[in-house]
């Protein structure tokens, strides 16, 4: 079901045409209400008459996370508190959270944006959606919420944590569908199976999970467990909160993402030139519509790739691939960009491989060097040298097929790697040490 | 005639074989024989203990990966050609030797040889044919 007909399949000529209208305004509306943007965009030379078409996005500047905390709390907000109805915040990594602001206008766009997703995704009237992402300062427990709300469902606003209590309300209160993240959602099978639950037995029959990257693997193993279809949602509480980009249960295949509200770009991180449809780079995304806190080419740090290909479903919105990976820990390994959640998801797809891996980067003379340190775990420890090297040598080759640069395998005892306990040191650049 | 043999992944780093010894040590497990192989990287010892189930317990529980492979222990007239014998009844019947090791003790006057071979029955009824000794796991875990 297409929740906004007229807009998600509106012909690209027309939605380019509206796109380059309310960029235009955006910009009008920064420059004079923003100091910040004002600066930068005379910085830049650039005034807002001389948007002229979706061409000269190319010449405003970029907007950085760093960017929000030079102006914290509410430097960048674009509205006069009076406006203002909701503050929402994404934590952190180094102490202070960030801000984000909404106008009720505001707060309907995403409600609306939040029923494209959730029907996208097949809910409709008469489904009961458990949502077990967090309520509170987190974007994903209210911006669901919302949504459900203006689809016309009916919501169980769980939140997370008492994974036991939930796994008992999906038995007694029969929700047809389930939001979460991937990682809970597979920690749910987990305590269920614990419990004796199967969830043959619950009515989920869809699954919306997001909020971290996760892989196809990953969707075969939820889908094979919870016994629904898990559908993968893309947002930041920066953008808008979730709502940003959905699949489609349909094609299963990309995100779509939407374009009339958000004007998405692929740039390549280190030059920070755009990049052609299909190419994998880092996704950069101007709010055209939002009143409070509204964002100009505003680095995601994401690592994807767009494709405007028309889709089965019918809509037109152009679509993002699965998120790859981040620009911030994405490594260049003799001029290949290289990200570590693609050779997560590489081991992945190797029965009894652990996704517990270290790289380590390194230089030998002038050639980088890629190690990848894997656990051996029973599943795949042979007693034959043969046995063990012959793991190694697939490893590699699997690496090197989808990422086109070599690397070399070490096996290394269980427990040996240090286990992610919030950001998980993947990458020993040796390097940098040296350099 | 098969005898369990347990192996353990050792990354190359010192006291690694230290820590598997003293572990099956404190437990009480007695190492008949073993071997280690290894690489640049790692090691895999493979080793032949008296309690094979209390081993592999106490090793999991520190942590190490261990696996479990059958072998034959065989008895090897201890004189020049002995083991040639041996082999050339396998040669000719086109059985691999993925691996052997000697026991450390003698049974008579003769040598304990644990063989890892690619076709285990097979191997068992050509050397039994042939009136080679081959130990019972029982009798090898008491040797």
């Amino acid at each position: 079901m297409i929740f906004d007909i007229a807009s998600e399949t509106l012909p690209r000529e027309e939605l380019e045409a509206l796109q380059l209208r309310r960029l235009q305004a955006l910009v009008e509306r920064v420059y004079h209400l923003v100091p910040f943007y004002r600066r930068r965009l005379d910085e830049a030379g650039v005034k807002p008459e001389d948007v002229r078409s979706l061409g000269d996005l190319e010449r405003l500047p970029f907007t950085t996370k760093q960017d929000i905390r030079d102006n914290y709390p509410f430097g960048l907000f674009a509205v006069p508190m009076e406006q203002i109805v909701r503050i929402h915040a994404s934590s952190g990594t180094t102490g202070k959270p960030t801000p984000v602001a909404y106008t009720q206008r505001d707060l309907n766009t995403w409600s609306d944006l939040m029923a494209r997703t959730l029907s996208a995704c097949g809910v409709h009237r008469g489904d009961i959606v458990h949502i077990a992402y967090g309520y509170g300062l987190f974007t994903g427990g209210l911006g669901f919420h919302y949504g459900v709300e203006r689809l016309g469902a009916a919501v169980i606003p769980v939140s997370g944590g008492q994974t036991r209590r939930q796994v008992m309300l999906i038995q007694d209160f029969g929700p047809t569908v389930l939001c979460c993240t991937p990682s809970f959602a597979l920690y749910l099978a987990e305590v269920a199976q614990e419990m004796g639950v199967d969830f043959k037995n619950t009515k989920l029959r869809v699954g919306i999970f997001g909020a971290e990257p996760w892989s196809e693997a990953m969707r075969s193993e939820i889908e094979a467990r919870l016994h629904l279809d898990a559908l993968d949602i893309y947002g930041l509480s920066e953008i808008i909160g979730p709502g940003v980009a959905v699949e489609c249960i349909e094609a299963k295949h990309g995100l779509h993402l939407f374009e009339d509200h958000f004007l998405p770009e692929i740039i390549d991180p280190v030059t920070l030139k755009p990049l052609p449809p299909g190419e994998l780079g880092e996704l950069v995304i101007t709010t055209l519509t939002k009143e409070a806190f509204p964002l100009l080419r505003y680095r995601t740090r994401d690592i994807t790739a767009i494709d405007y290909a028309p889709c089965i479903c019918g809509r037109t919105l152009a679509r993002i691939r699965r998120i790859q990976g981040r620009s911030d820990d994405m490594l260049i390994i003799r001029g290949v960009n290289v990200f570590p959640s693609q050779i997560e998801s590489v081991l992945m797809e190797i029965p009894g491989v652990a996704p517990h891996y270290q790289l380590i980067v390194d230089r030998q003379g002038a050639l980088d060097t890629l190690e990848v340190a894997v656990e051996v775990d029973e599943a795949t420890f042979s007693d034959e040298v043969k046995g063990l090297q012959a793991l190694a040598r697939r490893i590699e080759s699997r690496i090197k097929d989808y990422l086109s640069v070599s690397v070399t395998v070490r096996l290394v005892e269980p427990r040996s790697i240090p286990r992610s306990e919030g950001k998980a040191q993947r990458v020993v650049d040796k390097r940098k040490l040296s350099a | 005639m098969k005898v369990e043999q347990i192996s353990v992944f050792l990354e190359n780093k010192a006291g690694r074989l230290a820590e598997v010894t003293r572990v099956l040590g404190e437990a009480g497990v007695n190492i008949r024989a073993l071997s280690l192989a290894d690489t640049t990287d790692f090691g895999i010892l493979r080793l032949i203990v008296d309690n094979y189930a209390l081993a592999r317990e106490v090793l999991k529980s520190k942590g190490f990966t261990v696996g479990k492979t059958e072998v034959v222990a065989i008895e090897v007239p201890d004189r020049p050609g002995g083991l040639a014998s041996v082999l050339d009844i396998l040669a000719k019947a086109g059985i691999n030797v993925e691996y052997m090791y000697a026991f450390v003790q003698h049974s008579g006057k003769n040598a304990v040889i644990i063989f890892r071979f690619d076709n285990l029955d097979e191997a068992i009824a050509l050397l039994q044919q042939a009136g080679i000794h081959i130990y019972k796991g029982e009798e090898v875990y008491k040797l």
